[in-house]
């Protein structure tokens, strides 16, 4: 469902992202994992066609992010870092905002809200605007706004930061139950998160992936618990 | 352009939905409304709207500019840009929903000056011809300070520096035409420069509208700024969008 070839992106003299391919199916919930500034959210914002990427390029749905970014952004959920909505706006006037955009109406979109709120558990302040909220049903939103059309991916820059415990622990519930029949990239550096969720787990230090592995896969073949490989890694390299 | 449609919808909601409109609107009718009142409305004893529309371009240039300021500067701070540009939207159709749907709101605020029109025609009789027109070009006039607002709204993630700039730039378009201006480079220039000056200014397209003349050189000089600023904010936008 996705493939990325030797996908490349520089701001200035800094190299985000060097020369990055992989390729992920439906059913992967794939751990993009990386020390901060590693190049995760250049990445993640390439293949949601937010940024354009210098060198490669990205496949999503059979649909090219260079050629065809509207019709790849149809078929993407993606909730960027932070969660940002427009805050001005109820929960309501918001969800009602972006189907107009993403083009459902009538009964489908009905139908999606009827879906998408008690999912995302934000009956409660459906009517409030979207400041007045706590940062946890920020994300909450964000993540309806992501999931409303049902997308066949979904791109998550750090869906689970600044959540309380109770609320990682719902998203992370969410993603499982849609890991079946989606196609899943998570950003995170929380690693017992990876180890929940994932089923494949990418790191990647200054730009460059250098483990494209499964989490069971990593912490046996080095032995210990997924903390120490990630540090193991992403430090032996950086000394090198 | 069902996108373009959602953005609109969305920015013209938006106006109302927060104090921006009602500030503006206050604002802009007690400065349109005093204004010619000051300069002696009643005295001149001449039935038309001259006075008024005499003073549409220097009000434009600092409401129109606080109204475009915000228009992606804000987007670009708090980071809906990357929401709003990974849904299917493209960058022309938000520039586009964006830039129309500041042209609507700023054309209400025209609209709700109707009391002096009435009041003109109810104790003269004016040119109704002459008073659509005089509406008309404030509204093209409008339409390309936000044109040109927006634009430096696209530069900038700060608002306070691209409602600075915006006004600057509107100012230079409106003094280009200004006599003291067009002397001063007939002197120093040359007079071939001057007319250039005079040509490429608002206060000439506009005056020319005001007499009553919708002439097409003088729509075309307000549609041609509109569609070249808008272009090129948008090359701007898909340029510094993610920064």
């Amino acid at each position: 469902m996705i493939q990325v070839q030797h996908l490349r992106r520089c701001f200035g003299p800094v190299v985000a992202v060097d020369d990055i391919s992989f390729t992920a199916e439906k059913g992967d919930v794939l751990g993009f994992l990386g020390p901060n500034g590693a190049g995760k959210s250049t990445a993640m914002k390439m293949l949601a066609c937010f940024l354009a990427p210098d060198g490669g390029t990205a496949n999503i749905c059979g649909h090219d992010i260079l050629t065809e970014p509207v019709q790849v952004r149809q078929c993407i959920g993606y909730l960027a870092e932070n969660a940002p909505c427009y805050n001005e706006m109820t929960v309501a006037g918001f969800l009602d905002f972006v189907c107009d955009a993403r083009r459902i109406s009538g009964a489908q979109r009905k139908k999606a809200l009827d879906r998408i709120v008690p999912m995302c558990s934000i009956d409660s302040v459906y009517h409030q605007t979207i400041e007045t909220l706590s940062k946890g049903y920020r994300r909450r939103v964000g993540l309806a706004q992501a999931l409303i059309h049902d997308p066949q991916v979904l791109i998550l820059d750090e869906p689970t930061d600044g959540l309380d415990p109770n609320q990682k622990h719902e998203v992370r519930q969410l993603i499982g139950q849609m890991a079946q029949e989606k196609c899943i990239i998570i950003s995170t550096h929380i690693l017992e998160e990876v180890e929940q969720v994932c089923n494949r787990a990418i790191i990647i230090a200054r730009g460059q992936i250098l483990v494209d592995s499964t989490p069971k896969a990593l912490t046996k073949e080095h032995g210990c618990n997924l903390n120490e490989v990630f540090r193991k890694i992403t430090s032996t390299k950086k000394s090198a | 352009m069902n996108s373009f449609w959602a953005v609109f919808k969305r920015e013209l909601k938006g106006y109302f939905a927060t104090p921006v409109a009602y500030v503006f609107l206050v604002i802009f009718l007690l400065a349109a409304g005093y204004w010619p009142f000051m300069e002696g409305f009643f005295e001149l004893r001449q039935a038309d709207l001259r006075l008024f529309f005499d003073k549409m371009p220097i009000i434009f240039v600092f409401m129109v500019s606080a109204v475009a300021m915000r228009l992606w500067a804000e987007e670009r701070k708090n980071g809906s840009i990357e929401l709003l540009l990974t849904l299917p939207v493209t960058v022309t159709q938000a520039v586009l929903g964006k830039f129309f749907a500041a042209w609507v709101f700023l054309g209400i605020g025209l609209l709700l000056t109707f009391p002096l029109p009435v009041t003109v025609a109810y104790l003269g009789d004016p040119d109704a011809g002459q008073i659509a027109v005089g509406y008309l070009g404030s509204f093209l006039m409008a339409g390309s300070f936000l044109s040109i607002g927006m634009f430096f709204s696209a530069l900038t993630k700060n608002q306070v520096i691209s409602l600075i700039l915006s006004v600057v730039a509107c100012l230079i378009f409106v003094f280009a035409g200004h006599p003291s201006t067009l002397n001063f480079v007939a002197s120093t220039l040359s007079p071939a420069a001057a007319n250039v000056f005079e040509i490429l200014s608002f206060q000439n397209h506009f005056d020319s509208i005001m007499r009553g003349v919708m002439e097409l050189k003088d729509i075309s000089y307000f549609v041609i700024l509109m569609v070249a600023w808008c272009y090129a904010g948008m090359i701007i936008l898909e340029e510094r969008k993610a920064t």
